[in-house]
């Protein structure tokens, strides 16, 4: 079990400096994500793109700005559990609140801020007819476990590193792998291009480019897959198991089920304090919405900022809160 | 029509095509002229061509820049893609495309 005063859902920009503004009030924070690595958006679509709009920085790297803010926060020793996705939160007293991640670990806090961006990101599903009806059942979107393709026979679709590399991965593991591709060049990493495009002259991957998945087939569990392909036209492939690659999107996902009064995806704040219609939940970032919301960093930086402060409040009704300046008090960290 | 806005047809994905009207000197592309007609084109990205979601498919003949390296990469994540297929966000509003006819994408999950 985790305390904490604030549980951030989202390790984005917002949801970062925010551990920062709280650690100004001497309250601690916890941040949940379901990407692997802090930074959002920011590390998962687009690390290397400049950002102009922050204040005091002509340009920033994306994925610098999220290492600056790493470091900024340090002092304030935020936990993390990353690639695990908030996906239930109970009431399990008067200003408590027990949050449970789809891998069960439970962390509980009297302040939940949702600074969730997008929502969280979750592998694109190709828009095939029927394709849910075989998922797990001959359709993963995610290798979890390589062994489970032993002896298989294996459809991969995707041109992007990760595509690459579980070809490369399973190709010594699957009794036979195919690999289908939009067009004749690849996005990945030279190398893992160079290795596919070698076990394809060895005949280890059956290699089918400018050709792309068009239909799933089976009687309860997956038997074929149709393809389209420029060169061979439609045909009919027999596989035991397809993974399509096709990279990450954010979804809303169980936010959408907590309760929160949800306007087209967003979550409807009071800009007085960016508090939702449920007391103790806050909304901070790209997932608010309000009249003249706009979704920029640095307006979520100020949403985070003044989020905070109505968080003390609620935590602790009769304390008194003073406001001061960095310049003047200086960043007091925690010692643990 | 004034002199600087052009019209473009959008075909939804139930077969409705909505007429368009977008200015062009305000350097719009056609992503967000999309969203601003409140057609669902999700444009996660904001217009980098980091996302594929606001991929269409051109019906007219206009002659229309290549797509960069970065759409051709975008497209490869972007699902049912023909040779007609671009990234929504990478068409500039502009004289040269007046009378554009596109038709949105089929997205995924």
């Amino acid at each position: 079990m985790i305390n904490t005063d604030i549980l951030i859902v989202g390790a984005g920009p917002v949801g970062l400096f925010t551990v920062f503004e709280a650690g100004l009030l001497k309250m601690r924070c916890h941040l949940v994500d379901s990407l692997p690595i802090p930074g959002g958006q920011l590390a998962e679509i687009y690390p290397k793109k400049p950002i102009y709009d922050i204040p005091g920085y002509p340009t920033v790297l994306a994925g610098e700005l999220v290492n600056n803010l790493m470091e900024q926060i340090k002092p304030f020793k935020p936990g993390f559990t990353l690639g695990e996705r908030a996906e239930k939160i109970e009431k399990i007293d008067e200003k408590l609140y027990e949050l449970t991640t789809n891998k069960g670990t439970k962390i509980q806090a009297p302040v939940i801020a949702i600074a969730a961006g997008l929502g969280c990101f979750e592998p694109r599903k190709p828009p095939i007819e029927d394709i849910d009806k075989f998922e797990e059942k001959g359709i993963d979107y995610i290798v979890k476990d390589p062994e489970k393709f032993r002896n298989k026979k294996l459809l991969i679709a995707g041109g992007g590193d990760s595509a690459l590399d579980w070809t490369i991965e399973l190709a010594d593991i699957a009794s036979e792998i195919t690999l289908i591709h939009r067009r004749t060049s690849f996005r990945g990493a030279l190398d893992s291009v160079d290795k596919v495009l070698a076990l394809a002259k060895d005949k280890k991957v059956h290699l089918i480019t400018q050709a792309q998945a068009i239909g799933v087939h089976g009687n309860g569990v997956l038997r074929e897959v149709k393809i389209k392909s420029k060169e061979l036209g439609e045909f009919s492939k027999e596989v035991d198991n397809f993974i399509p690659l096709f990279g990450l999107s954010p979804k809303l996902g169980p936010i959408a089920e907590w309760g929160l009064n949800i306007n087209r995806s967003s979550i409807s704040v009071n800009t007085e304090d960016y508090s939702t219609n449920i007391p103790g939940i806050y909304a901070i970032g790209d997932i608010n919405d309000y009249p003249g919301k706009l979704k920029l960093i640095l307006c979520g930086f100020h949403e985070g900022t003044l989020m905070v402060q109505s968080a003390f409040k609620y935590i602790y009704p009769d304390a008194k809160l003073s406001f001061k300046y960095t310049t003047v008090a200086g960043v007091n960290g925690f010692e643990e | 029509m004034s002199e600087d806005t052009i019209n473009v047809t959008v075909i939804d994905r139930e077969g409705k095509g909505h007429e368009i009207e977008a200015p062009t000197d305000m350097n719009f592309n056609l992503m967000e002229i999309c969203k601003a007609s409140d057609l669902p084109v999700e444009g996660i990205c904001g217009g980098m061509a980091l996302c594929a979601s606001c991929h269409v498919y051109v019906l007219s003949e206009h002659e229309l820049n290549d797509p960069s390296e970065d759409e051709e990469d975008m497209l490869d994540q972007a699902f049912f893609v023909e040779d007609n297929s671009r990234l929504s966000c990478q068409i500039k509003i502009s004289k040269a495309i007046d009378g554009l006819k596109v038709k949105l994408a089929p997205v995924g999950e």
